[in-house]
């Protein structure tokens, strides 16, 4: 099924840019092509600009910087723990950056200004890496990662599970759970600016080992003897993971199953080294969480869907699907 | 060219003493094997001088301790076939063995003229051209193991350490590999593979290094190395050593009591 890379990376281009223009275009509401075109060359009502430059740009912007950002640190940390099950919430990673924006809305954070919630999110990212490492000691194996990782995921759930059980009224319960459902809905450009930054410096350090990923197809020994820095290589995957998805997790919610998915979808196209995976998994994550915010917007319930339960919905039979095919082959 | 020098090298894994105290050179052009019984240490000397797990004494390459070189400038000077290696991606046998020019790539750089010829190079010579589209994971035991040599080979690493290099090779194979790790020192490269086989490592070897409990206890020539005593002291073994041919040939006559 192996398919050339400029093809597969065009194809997934594509599909992004069907998935940014489709929500663009679509909405709770219509607008009709003139409107909008006229909004977009500066001619066009008040209304029609607002609702498409500072609703649904930034929405797009963050659905796909998110997406990215999901479906990359999925395919690192799949390549680096040689694991496919892996994704940020192994390590832990979403479940403290959720603890954090929760802690922020709990104790009244979030109101003293815009940005207490972010990097609440983001230091609670890295504080989890941080006890990842004590746990984890020198080890380099990739159970003791996980087992790690588990630990503080454990740890971040109980956290949040504790706020939502002792939140003072129901409204404040629901903030919560919305948060942990993961949403886009009404995101600003100041969302953008919080979550961009993050994004981009978490891609660069996930994006730097690809080289390394694929030497770990020979273990740990084998990559070293390839000249591979392994606690380096770590270090960097860790801080992409926690300021990436961190940044991700502080402006959208929890959103899992990305991570999962798009790295079992794309790899079968490619070569199915690490480092192949890399840059269609970010493209395709985009594509995968910009389609799901339009099903969500397009669905009519009495509340809008949140995402995190849509792409929940649409990585179960992919997961089945694989699993199905993983067993067969025993 | 290369040469990598022990001195009093100890390594403990745990609170194991594993490696004791080895001393031992190795030149260029020369093909040593390393023999020992089971748990005598010599897999771990082979990682400890690929600087994989710490040391006391020093390990020089080149006069350089390994353990203040940097991964990628050792990457390049000694290649390593670790034994029993699992691979944890199907990749493509092509695939697999490009792994082998890692150390020689910048990060996000292309595989180059040179990386490819030196990949069809390693192809050619651990005869593995007819498995070049398979997918690695998917082969036999002996298949796999020529794969993973060309991987080795693929580094075109002056040194090259290679563990357990015969295990689950046939005996033509087996041959194979030894010729062809014989043909590497005999170009000038240093070549150091850790052996069972003492027949095998007699027939080819231009050196021996016999380890027990983590020391070496003998060092020359095979016919100086696979004494009866040695045998006998080392492997728990009565054997007959014949050294008419034109290599020593070991008959194991059974435990020794």
């Amino acid at each position: 099924m192996t398919i050339s890379r400029p093809l597969l990376i065009t194809g997934l281009l594509a599909l992004t840019l069907v998935a940014a223009i489709g929500s663009i275009l679509f909405g709770p509401v219509h607008l009709s092509l003139a409107r909008m075109v006229a909004a977009f060359t500066g001619h066009g009502d008040r209304i029609a600009t607002t609702i498409l430059l500072e609703l649904r740009l930034p929405r797009m912007l963050l659905g796909l910087g998110v997406g990215a950002i999901l479906g990359l640190a999925g395919a690192a940390l799949q390549g680096y723990l040689r694991n496919p099950l892996a994704e940020p919430s192994v390590l832990g990673t979403s479940n403290a950056a959720a603890l954090g924006a929760v802690a922020a809305l709990y104790f009244g954070l979030a109101e003293l200004h815009p940005i207490v919630l972010p990097v609440l999110a983001v230091l609670c990212a890295l504080v989890s890496l941080m006890a990842l490492f004590l746990l984890a000691g020198r080890s380099e194996s990739p159970l003791t990662l996980i087992l790690a990782g588990i630990a503080v995921a454990t740890l971040a759930t109980a956290g949040v599970s504790l706020a939502l059980n002792l939140s003072p009224n129901p409204f404040a319960a629901m903030e919560i759970m919305t948060w942990l459902l993961g949403s886009l809905e009404n995101r600003s450009f100041e969302h953008v600016w919080i979550a961009y930054p993050c994004i981009a410096i978490g891609a660069l350090l996930l994006f730097w080992d690809g080289r390394a990923l694929d030497a770990l197809t020979l273990g740990e020994d084998g990559a070293q003897a390839l000249g591979v820095d392994i606690q380096r290589t770590r270090i960097r995957l860790l801080l992409g993971t926690a300021i990436g998805v961190g940044g991700a997790v502080a402006v959208s919610g929890a959103i899992g199953f990305i991570g999962l998915i798009v790295p079992h979808l794309v790899r079968p196209l490619t070569d199915r080294s690490p480092s192949a995976i890399l840059l269609p998994s970010a493209i395709g994550g985009a594509a995968l969480l910009t389609f799901a915010d339009l099903a969500v917007r397009l669905i009519d319930t009495k509340n809008e869907l949140k995402l995190g339960v849509v792409t929940a919905f649409l990585g179960v039979p992919v997961f089945l699907i694989h699993l199905m095919r993983e067993r067969r082959l025993w | 060219m290369v040469n990598i020098r022990l001195e009093n090298v100890a390594v403990a894994l745990g609170k194991r003493d594993v490696v004791r105290s080895a001393s031992a050179s190795f030149a260029p052009g020369t093909l040593t094997g390393i023999v020992g019984p089971n748990g005598a240490g010599k897999s771990t000397l082979a990682r400890a001088m690929l600087a994989l797990v710490p040391h006391a004494g020093r390990i020089l390459v080149d006069d350089v301790e390994v353990a203040t070189m940097s991964r990628a400038e050792l990457a390049k000077r000694v290649a390593y076939l670790p034994q029993g290696q699992t691979l944890h991606w199907p990749l493509t046998v092509e695939r697999l063995v490009e792994l082998g020019r890692l150390p020689h790539l910048a990060p996000m750089s292309r595989i180059g003229e040179a990386d490819t010829a030196a990949i069809e190079r390693a192809i050619e010579r651990a005869d593995v051209a007819g498995l070049r589209d398979r997918v690695a994971t998917e082969l036999s035991g002996g298949e796999r193991a020529r794969v993973l040599l060309a991987r080795a080979l693929a580094v075109e690493a002056p040194a090259l350490i290679a563990d357990e290099p015969l295990a689950s090779l046939d005996p033509g194979h087996q041959i194979d590999v030894m010729e062809l790790l014989q043909g590497e020192a005999r170009a000038g490269g240093v070549v150091i593979a850790v052996l069972h086989d003492l027949t095998m490592a007699a027939r080819y070897c231009d050196r021996l290094v016999l380890i027990d409990n983590g020391t070496v206890v003998a060092d020359g020539t095979p016919a100086e190395v696979l004494t009866p005593a040695n045998l006998k002291s080392v492997y728990g073994i009565d054997a007959k050593v014949e050294l008419t041919g034109d290599w020593p040939t070991i008959t194991t006559l059974g435990r020794s009591r």
